[in-house]
């Protein structure tokens, strides 16, 4: 005796997907622009209005992408290769009046150049490092540098004159940005050392962001650093994106890890991490006004997260009858542990990241990666 | 029953003694048994006073961020180069105190080892020869130590100063020619544990023990009589020789100025150990730097080694040329294979044994010489291409031996250098 067939379910369709912010469908990307170039890339940046995108490969040239849109709201992404360094550029910046694109590379040298003309050329340039320079900021007039010759310097737009400069690091320095109120300099190298310093250059603050170093003494080197920052919209935290768990450098074994700290004082407050283990280095980050910071990573692939930034106090209340160790050194603040996050959003990515962008708006991010490929995405 | 096969839990003297039979081993290298030795060549080279100074890059060091840099190149990575004291002659801008010493360096840049695995590419470094199941051969340290070592050397042929710890002696490098020719380790570039006589040992009570040792060594030797037996009785001769050369792995006493040269780090100090152990009469010494392996970023970890190995280099290389040493001494500078033009998705590079190179120096070699040429993206030789054989002809031939010439392994003919490969005469004096 056979059963009765039962009547086939209508299958349901996939839920919508999670809208854990207002307004942003992290968990679809929708790709706005694919933009190809022939060298595989490094860098990229938007301009401050959102027009250009800037990206930088490994043939020594810099790319402007037109990212204006059509009636139908295409954008073609009409490109202009730009020559001017002699090596690698990882360093893309703006002047504070949004006149100059800023350039700084793997050749020690600094140019600029006109900010969004149809075929810029290099007007101005300055041997600013000894080695390369992977870190630029700008605030009024005043161009920051940090290089692998372990100094800060100064140099003052428009003509790139040479200003303060100081020895600021033992080691390659990754980072170097003013704090969004210009009034200090952060900067952080390969040991996840991040120093704060004041306008004169003398050193207010010193932490470690120990989780983002290893010296692998069966290789004897030292991996890690802080590939990636992100200063919070208040402006008083800073994200700093790398690679952690390392257990074979040289085949680049770890996974990435975005540690947040409050600059100003030294305090640690989050360690975002992701729910999957992803084998690779924290390429990107950036810290979106409505409360969520993005991360991407490159290695075994590519992946983007985004994490909530409502993050609760770090340190649990101490007991009664523990006595606080003394800080030694107030520029050295002690580090304390915290409760890894994990993402609100995973998203896999078509390729290896190489770096990652959010325009000044929040509503497109562009993330450049190694198959020589950008693209732009809608955020909302 | 020797001192060495007692074992005690304290440390007394006996116990110390039993350690010396340690040193005995370091002394000369008494291991597994390799080949017997068969018809010995006589050392022509034992009154020249020549040496051999291996300079070993593990990993597999990139060609092109070391001697055959191609900027501009889509393979070329960010690294520019840099003109050196050899004119004509580029090298990359991560070796700038190298550049300066070209003009005493050959550059070999078209080497095609065929071989991407790292046992069996530090095996052909060392030996000239491709992996064979018949017959292992021996390294240019042990044919050194047999064929360039005074007769009455009083430091071991093959000394190999490592990185880290480890140590004892590697009869088998030695192979056919016997384990005395094996290579003996030098743990951190420090002194052999065990290189003073034990406390409570009076010099005239040590004498006597030996005088024992030796007479039963050669009772025993006149019936059974090997490589192995001889090996372990000159392995104490020779430890107790080196006793007397312990000064020579003190390093504090070198000037301030030249240690500051060479730096603090491990390779700096190696460095020094090196010179010195080659000024003291030893005829082959290896040191290695570790580690180029770079599958992931290859340029960030290039730029940290690569620093770390420049300026001590050209320091040695300065300093073996200011004491009269380099003309007599054959430089080499060699890795287990080079690294993939191409650049990985992880900013590295890949293991690549098509095309790279080697850099010589020293005795017999023309200073400045460049051999070979690979094409613009660096992926092929597209000049003198040249394999492992080659160079171990090259290295024979500047220390003035013959590479035509054939070891006789019980009577049967090995020639002493892979037939594949000849000398490459434009690095040769």
């Amino acid at each position: 005796m056979q059963d009765k067939a039962k009547p086939k379910e209508a299958p349901k369709p996939p839920p919508p997907p999670p809208e854990s912010i207002p307004g942003f469908h992290l968990a679809t990307l929708k790709q706005a622009a694919e933009l190809k170039n022939g060298s595989p890339l490094l860098a990229c940046r938007f301009s401050p209005n959102g027009r250009w995108l800037y990206t930088s490969a490994q043939d020594n040239t810099i790319q402007q992408w037109d990212l204006t849109a059509d009636k139908d709201g295409k954008i073609a992404g009409k490109k202009v290769d730009m020559a001017g360094h002699a090596s690698w550029t990882r360093a893309i910046g703006f002047s504070a009046d949004n006149k100059w694109l800023i350039t700084a590379g793997y050749d020690g040298l600094l140019l600029t150049w006109p900010l969004g003309v149809p075929f810029p050329e290099p007007v101005r340039q300055a041997q600013a490092h000894t080695g390369w320079i992977r870190g630029v900021d700008c605030h009024g007039e005043r161009v920051l540098t940090g290089g692998n010759d372990g100094r800060l310097a100064i140099h003052l737009l428009p003509d790139l004159r040479p200003g303060k400069a100081w020895q600021a690091h033992g080691c390659h320095i990754y980072q170097a940005s003013f704090s969004p109120d210009g009034k200090f300099i952060l900067s952080a190298d390969l040991k996840g050392r991040l120093k704060v310093w004041d306008g004169s250059g003398q050193m207010v603050r010193e932490f470690a962001l120990s989780a983002l170093h290893k010296y692998d003494a069966g290789f004897g080197a030292d991996i890690g650093g802080v590939r990636a920052w992100s200063f919070s919209p208040d402006g008083a935290s800073i994200a700093c994106s790398g690679i952690t768990n390392v257990s074979n450098a040289f085949a680049g074994v770890g996974n990435p890890l975005i540690l947040v700290a409050n600059w100003t004082t030294g305090e640690m407050r989050a360690e975002l991490r992701s729910k999957e283990a992803f084998q690779g280095t924290g390429w990107g980050v950036a810290w979106h006004k409505a409360g969520f910071i993005l991360g991407s990573a490159g290695g075994n692939g590519g992946m983007l997260w985004a994490w909530k930034d409502d993050f609760k106090p770090p340190a649990a209340p101490l007991k009664k009858d523990e006595k606080k160790e003394p800080t030694k050194d107030p520029k050295k603040p002690e580090e304390k542990k915290l409760e890894p996050l994990n993402e609100f959003v995973a998203q896999k990515l078509p390729d290896n990241v190489r770096d990652m962008a959010l325009s000044a708006d929040g509503k497109r991010l562009a993330i450049a990666y190694q198959g020589g490929v950008a693209r732009v995405y809608t955020l909302a | 029953m020797s001192a060495s096969m007692a074992r005690y839990a304290c440390n007394s003297t006996e116990h110390t003694l039993s350690r010396r039979g340690m040193l005995g081993v370091l002394g000369g290298g008494v291991a597994t048994a390799a080949c017997g030795t068969g018809n010995l060549l006589a050392n022509p080279l034992a009154k020249q006073h020549k040496r051999v100074l291996m300079v070993f890059l593990s990993g597999g060091v990139s060609q092109l961020e070391t001697w055959d840099p191609k900027p501009g190149a889509s393979t070329g990575g960010p690294f520019r180069a840099i003109p050196t004291s050899a004119p004509g002659v580029h090298i990359c801008e991560l070796l700038p105190h190298t550049a300066m010493q070209m003009h005493r360096l050959a550059l070999v840049r078209g080497l095609n080892t065929a071989e991407d695995d790292h046992g069996k590419g530090h095996y052909i470094m060392h030996t000239g020869r491709k992996q064979e199941p018949s017959l292992e051969y021996p390294h240019i340290g042990s044919v050194a130590a047999k064929f360039v070592a005074e007769e009455e050397n009083p430091l071991p042929g093959y000394l190999n100063i490592v990185p880290g710890g480890g140590g004892g002696a590697n009869a088998a490098d030695a192979t056919f020619l016997g384990p005395k020719y094996g290579s003996v380790t030098i743990s951190d570039g420090r002194a052999p544990e065990n290189i003073d006589r034990p406390g409570g040992m009076d010099p005239q009570r040590d004498l006597a023990r030996h005088e024992m040792r030796r007479a039963a060594d050669q009772r025993f030797l006149a019936r059974r009589k090997s490589a192995m037996t001889e090996a372990y009785t000159q392995s104490y001769d020779q430890a107790l020789q080196l006793m007397k050369k312990k000064a020579l792995f003190d390093v504090s006493t070198e000037p301030a100025k030249l240690s500051a040269s060479y730096g603090t780090h491990d390779f700096g100090r190696h460095c020094v150990m090196a010179r010195r152990l080659l000024e003291g009469g030893a005829p082959f010494v290896k040191i290695s730097h570790t580690n180029y392996d770079t599958h992931h970023e290859n340029f960030d970890f290039h730029i940290e080694q690569l620093a770390e190995f420049d300026r001590p280099f050209a320091t040695l290389l300065e300093d073996l040329h200011q004491r009269g040493l380099l003309s007599s001494t054959l430089v080499m500078v060699v890795s287990e294979f080079g690294r993939t033009p191409g650049i990985n998705r992880n900013y590295g590079r890949d293991h690549w044994s098509k095309a790279w190179s080697v850099a010589l120096g020293g005795c017999g070699i023309i200073g400045g010489a460049v051999s070979g040429k690979t094409n613009a993206q660096g992926t092929v030789v597209v000049d003198r291409q040249v394999n492992g054989g080659h160079l171990f002809a090259t290295y024979l031939k500047a220390l003035g031996l013959d590479p035509a010439k054939k070891y006789y392994v019980d009577q049967r003919p090995i020639p002493m250098v892979d037939p594949t490969g000849s000398p490459i005469s434009e690095v040769l004096a």
